[in-house]
């Protein structure tokens, strides 16, 4: 089983939710976090006051899936969620030792 | 807040023909009906004059009594509204963890006004007394009084006030909420560090005996209106002298933790709601048009009071433009902050000359007001002076300059009384006053912070400032459902700090149209 973890721009959520839908992919965990790569912040003035804005608002998606299924969600969520300009985001794959469904107690490739 | 006479017959409009006609007709009718009698007797009388009656004169005085009373209260209540707008305001341009220590704070100061104006605070500044502060009729408004007996008529010790033709608790309930509004400035500059305990026992002192003696000068018939010195409806009466005690309060307290920079660096430390600044700001606009016209505290002939509706909003809309020129011209962009702060300082500074100058003088006031404002804010975060909401350059400031402006704009055909000795001796006793009330209420004020520094405390302790006061004054949370610190502060200023935003709970996660909140 592989977990991805995609960082990806806000307004690209609903892309890429509809993208994975499409693949057959339902489940996943969405969170807002802010974030910086390459992507240098700007400065601002609040009554006059200099700040810089080094944080930008991202969301970040969890998924589970089986190890047939992890690269094609890859390239899916990487085509959702490109827009070509600086900041679109990474995405992170790495291996999950288990997966338990809370409700039935299943395990594995049947919890996901 | 004295009408001079010139003043009160400028312009009187005519076009109210059929109001009159139907009037008079309503006079007539009825002296006739009163006559009836009397034409039964004495038939060769061919036509009888009308009979204006003792009862038809004193109803009419009750009813200009009533209309005047019906305006200084309604009046007055927009000018209580105000403190809605000042917690509206404040709370709006401060962090979401002090929003319940900020609307707090300018909740009860009305209420603690209220009690000490009544307590002391209007026998000492309307009481006959000195030059410097009432001394008859002191306390809980018991001196004799027969308003709404005017002038001559007059009998009692509240004579300063005896020119408006109203009911004694008229009077103290007008003058009470613009006592209030001077203590609710003070909230503003002491934002986000000081002791919900030290601002409250301060604000009482504040109205009990700050604010009455300074107003004793210019509206209780003391020294400076002596001297000539004029301020209609309190550029210097309110809010100089809310400035200064908050001035005095923000320097004994200093600056909030992570303001400053020890490289002198100054760090924004934004506020957490705009929407509420706006609300804020649009209540004190429509609060202003009962400090302005109000403190004719007489409807005359509507002329006036329809005047000053003008200049005090020409004023606003100046400000607020000249603040956003110049916050665009030398920050870069239209800061919404200083547009709305260039409102309000367009609105102190014709509070004074409002009456007294022309439409066109005000919207130079108003433009001047709003350049003042923003480099007050910049002047005062130079001097490492924190002022949260800007409250000193707008109050302060354009306080000291509204009353400058009497001098400077005051109209020969609005103001003949004002000019009576030349616009020089005007502007001499403005500037007297300025000085007089801001050395008075600056040490005094001061000394008051001092001595409940001492007793009481003034400033919360370093962990609670962080975690905000809200928690720690009062035990409550502002917004217990939303998490109100974002990650990602702004660079050097206090961890905790949050970005400027409009909303720190929307989010892409939202809730989609025509999709059920709740899990399945």
């Amino acid at each position: 089983m592989k977990k991805l973890e995609a960082i990806i721009k806000p307004f690209k959520l609903d892309d890429v939710k509809e993208a994975l839908a499409k693949e057959g992919i339902q489940g996943m965990t969405v969170t807002e976090v802010k974030g910086f790569g390459r992507q240098k912040g700007h400065t601002e003035l609040y009554r006059g006051a200099e700040y810089v804005v080094d944080f930008l608002p991202k969301i970040r998606i969890e998924i589970l899936l089986e190890d047939s299924k992890a690269q094609r969600a890859v390239e899916v969520i990487t085509a959702a969620a490109r827009t070509g300009r600086i900041g679109d985001g990474k995405i992170f794959v790495s291996p999950v030792d288990d997966v338990i469904r809370i409700r039935t107690g299943e395990r594995g490739d049947e919890a996901i | 807040m004295k009408l001079s006479i010139s003043a009160q017959t400028a312009g009187c409009s005519s076009g109210r023909g059929p109001t009159r006609t139907t009037w008079l007709g309503a006079g007539v009718t009825a002296a006739a009906v009163a006559l009836l009698p009397a034409l039964a007797v004495a038939e060769e009388a061919a036509e009888a004059a009308p009979v204006f009656t003792a009862e038809m004169a004193t109803q009419l005085a009750n009813l200009t009594v009533g209309i005047d009373t019906l305006w200084v209260l309604v009046t007055a209540a927009l000018v209580f509204f105000m403190n809605t707008g000042f917690g509206l305001l404040e709370s709006g341009l401060c962090r979401s963890k002090n929003a319940v220590n900020i609307l707090s704070k300018n909740f009860v100061v009305f209420a603690a006004s209220s009690i000490s104006f009544y307590l002391i605070g209007w026998g000492l500044m309307f009481g006959d007394g000195n030059g410097f502060l009432g001394l008859q009729g002191l306390f809980a408004l018991g001196g004799p009084d027969n308003s709404p007996a005017t002038g001559e008529a007059y009998e009692g010790v509240y004579t300063s006030i005896n020119w408006t033709g109203v009911p004694l608790y008229a009077k103290f309930f007008f003058q009470l909420v613009f006592a209030g509004t001077a203590a609710t400035i003070v909230s503003g500059c002491v934002a986000e560090r000081i002791k919900f305990v030290s601002f409250l026992v301060f604000s009482f002192l504040l109205v009990a005996f700050l604010y009455p003696i300074t107003g004793h000068w210019i509206w209780g018939g003391g020294w400076l209106a002596g001297l000539g010195m004029w301020d209609f409806a309190g550029s210097t009466v309110v809010h100089s002298v809310g400035g200064w005690a908050g001035l005095t309060g923000a320097m004994v307290l200093g600056a909030r933790k992570g303001k400053f920079g020890k490289d002198g660096r100054v760090n924004p430390i934004p506020g957490h709601n705009m929407t509420s600044v706006f609300m804020g700001c649009f209540v004190l606009w429509l609060g202003w048009f009962g400090f302005n016209p109000g403190s004719t505290m007489g409807v005359g002939d509507g002329a006036l009071i329809a005047h000053i509706f003008t200049t005090t909003n020409m004023a606003a809309a100046a400000g607020s433009l000249g603040a956003l020129v110049t916050a665009w011209l030398l920050l870069g962009k239209p800061d919404y902050t200083m547009i709305a702060n260039g409102c309000l300082a367009g609105l102190v500074a014709i509070t004074a000359p409002c009456a007294w100058v022309t439409v066109s003088s005000s919207i130079i006031i108003g433009l001047s007001a709003g350049v003042l404002v923003v480099a007050g804010v910049l002047f005062f975060d130079r001097v490492k002076l924190d002022d949260p909401v800007g409250a000193l350059s707008v109050h302060l400031v354009n306080g000291m300059w509204g009353t400058l402006c009497v001098g400077l704009f005051a109209n020969p055909d609005l103001a003949a009384d004002l000019l009576a000795n030349g616009r020089g001796a005007l502007i001499q006793s403005q500037l007297i006053g300025i000085a007089g009330v801001g050395v008075f209420t600056f040490a005094a004020s001061l000394t008051f912070w001092i001595v409940v520094k001492a007793v009481l405390g003034l400033r919360v302790e370093e962990e609670e400032e962080v975690d905000g006061l809200d928690y720690g004054e009062h035990g409550n949370h502002a917004y217990p459902d939303f998490q109100t610190v974002t990650v990602g502060g702004i660079a050097g200023a206090a961890p905790g700090v949050g970005h400027a935003s409009a909303y720190q709970a929307v989010s892409p996660l939202a809730l989609q149209p025509g999709q059920r909140g709740g899990a399945a």
